[in-house]
């Protein structure tokens, strides 16, 4: 991942490389250039390369085939709504109500957003604007260590230090403070394993992906863009207000969206610290039950247990549709705001 | 005093020369050609006079520029109040993100200009002396960057001109324009030089033969020689001059 991340990603960002003229495209030859055994060992890679990707795209319908298939069983047994508006997960008793744990997922991975986006287009503004290109060359690795971490180290930083802190430190001091805000008080004692917790400690996760992301956007925002700003007398901020951040933002809401869907089905460092009780969260400090998690705990468990195999499916298929979802809508908006005239 | 005044200037990327030891006087409410051939320094001296230089990293300067009597690298002059003195029209036209209207309105939008029949009439006026009102004022509100390449590098001039500069520096205004877009660019010059003072760098020399007032001539960096553009043309005193005039250096 840490090495991944920065190489060709080609964002919808900026269209900054000039017009190439039709004649000096690469790849075109004209007829004459090309002998016999060239033509073939063209036409051969071009099939070999339309192939490869038609199998990349064949791969995505056939996990949804499958997920599907597999899940067709509880499906037929339960209608979809009450699944998913059932707030009871009582397997033995053939109760299986998905509403806790896509409580859980929202809370968290939106969370996680709120606390990692400010954070991190911040962070990508600094690195890309006003760093020093030294100080530039000495974060941007540390950054990409950072994406590198395997999840479970994160999930241990959360046990020993996050979780301990908001069970001992931050749920007391809100519950004396703050009881008055439904959202924001524990309604009973934490134990700081909650959505608190596992927000947190997604942030960390998604953080060095959206900063990496977004500040090669705001790096591909042409220079002469800024220098017109410049030059009419804008401060730096006006013009990475005006100039850089809204020629950057389809490529900027595109890190976001990058960091969505990792945090959607993150799942190790989560369940570490969210406390996996399937309940609806009311707050911040209480426990929950994400849906990455809940298939991670029990798939191969107790799959005696009648429909639970074809539940836990259905949870894979609901988190693949979010996801699509997600990203679907994150087109729409980079698409919608190209044809506003960017 | 002329208004711009460059007194031993010199500038250095990474430690190579780009200019070196600088020093002339830039006349008013004229037209200066800067030519010289590739990579002599031409942009790098127009970067100068409204510190866009400092934009870039590893850059040494070193000399004074005096505008309006003051040194503009001084360490507490105002660059925010220097930019806005000294337009800057580049060689690609850069519109900014915005519709046509608040491109123009952009520069007095930041310094203080709110009132909407203020702005209004600012734009008109802006747009007309670049001469693009009559193409663009029933779609202010198009993006600029539907407008053909001519009319943005117009748009970037009314938008300069929106600042009330006393100065125009041109890098290469209509390197990146066909020839009718070039033309107009030009005929624009000669009637804002009654008001503005214009610093035009131009690769081409028959542009600066038919517009210059005064030429200033760079040769790797070195100022060779300055003069009215009658003398400079006609009679060079230096021989690279003559070389570079007949075109056996570019
Ligand atoms: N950012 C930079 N870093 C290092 N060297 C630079 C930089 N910009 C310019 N130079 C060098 O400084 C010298 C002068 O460059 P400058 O751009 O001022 O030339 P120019 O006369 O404008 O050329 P042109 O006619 O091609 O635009 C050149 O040798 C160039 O290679
Ligand atoms: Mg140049």
């Amino acid at each position: 991942m840490g090495v991944s991340i920065r190489q060709g990603s080609r964002l919808p960002g900026v269209d900054a490389a000039p017009a190439v003229p039709p004649d000096r495209r690469r790849g075109e030859l004209s007829p004459q250039a090309v002998g016999s055994g060239r033509l073939l060992r063209e036409r051969f890679s071009a099939a070999l390369i339309t192939l490869v990707s038609a199998l990349v795209g064949l791969l995505t319908l056939v996990v949804i085939a499958a997920l599907f298939l597999r899940s067709l069983p509880i499906l037929r047994q339960h209608p979809l709504p009450e699944l998913v508006t059932g707030t009871v997960w009582k397997p033995l008793a053939g109760q299986f109500g998905f509403w806790p744990f896509i409580l859980g997922t929202l809370w968290v991975t939106v969370l996680a957003m709120v606390i990692a986006t400010p954070v991190c287009l911040l962070t990508a503004v600094y690195l890309a604007e006003y760093a020093r290109p030294s100080t530039r060359a000495l974060v941007r690795p540390l950054v990409d260590v950072l994406a590198g971490i395997p999840s479970v180290v994160y999930g241990l930083f959360g046990v020993l230090l996050i979780v301990p802190f908001l069970g001992d430190d931050l749920a007391p001091f809100a519950q004396r403070h703050w009881g008055f805000l439904p959202w924001l008080s524990p309604g009973e004692v934490s134990t700081g394993y909650c959505v608190l917790a596992g927000g947190i400690v997604l942030a960390l996760m998604v953080a060095p992906v959206i900063i990496a992301v977004a500040e090669e956007v705001l790096e591909s925002v042409p220079a002469g863009a800024r220098e017109a700003s410049l030059s009419l007398g804008a401060t730096k901020w006006e013009t990475v207000k005006h100039v850089s951040l809204r020629l950057a933002l389809p490529g900027l809401v595109a890190s976001v969206v990058l960091g969505f869907a990792r945090a959607f089905g993150e799942t190790m460092a989560v369940l570490m610290v969210v406390g996996n009780v399937a309940q609806s969260p009311r707050s911040l400090f209480d426990p929950a039950y994400p849906l990455p998690a809940l298939i991670a705990n029990n798939y191969g468990e107790m799959m005696s247990i009648p429909l639970y195999d074809s539940a836990l499916l259905l949870a894979a298929l609901m988190l693949l549709t979010v996801v699509l979802v997600f990203n679907l809508l994150a087109e729409a908006v980079v698409w919608a705001r190209k044809r506003a005239g960017q | 005093m002329s208004h711009i005044v460059v007194e031993g200037l010199s500038v250095r990327y990474n430690g190579q020369p780009a200019l070196d030891n600088v020093s002339l006087e830039i006349p008013d409410r004229q037209i200066t050609a800067v030519i010289g051939p590739s990579g002599c320094g031409k942009t790098t001296f127009l970067r100068c006079l409204n510190r866009l230089i400092d934009t870039m990293d590893q850059v040494r300067v070193s000399g004074r520029v005096l505008i309006d009597g003051a040194d503009i690298f001084a360490p507490r002059a105002n660059v925010i109040s220097l930019r806005r003195k000294m337009g800057l029209l580049s060689q690609k036209p850069q519109v900014l993100p915005m519709s046509i209207y608040d491109n123009v309105a952009y520069g007095p939008r930041l310094h203080g200009v709110r009132r909407r029949r203020d702005l209004d009439g600012i734009v008109q006026r802006c747009l007309k002396m670049s001469s693009l009102w009559e193409e663009v004022h029933h779609r202010l509100r198009a993006p600029a960057t539907g407008l053909s390449v001519g009319q943005q590098q117009r748009l970037c001039l009314a938008r300069g001109l929106a600042v009330e500069p006393e100065a125009l520096l041109c890098d290469e205004p209509t390197a990146s324009l066909d020839p009718l877009s070039a033309q107009s660019v030009e005929r624009l010059f000669v009637e804002l030089k009654s008001r503005y003072t214009i610093v035009l760098v131009t690769h081409i020399l028959r542009q600066a033969k038919r517009l210059a007032d005064y030429v200033v001539f760079l040769y790797m960096g070195e100022l060779v020689e300055h003069g009215p553009a009658e003398r400079v043309f006609n009679n060079p005193r230096d021989e690279r001059t003559r070389k570079y005039l007949e075109g056996v250096i570019s």
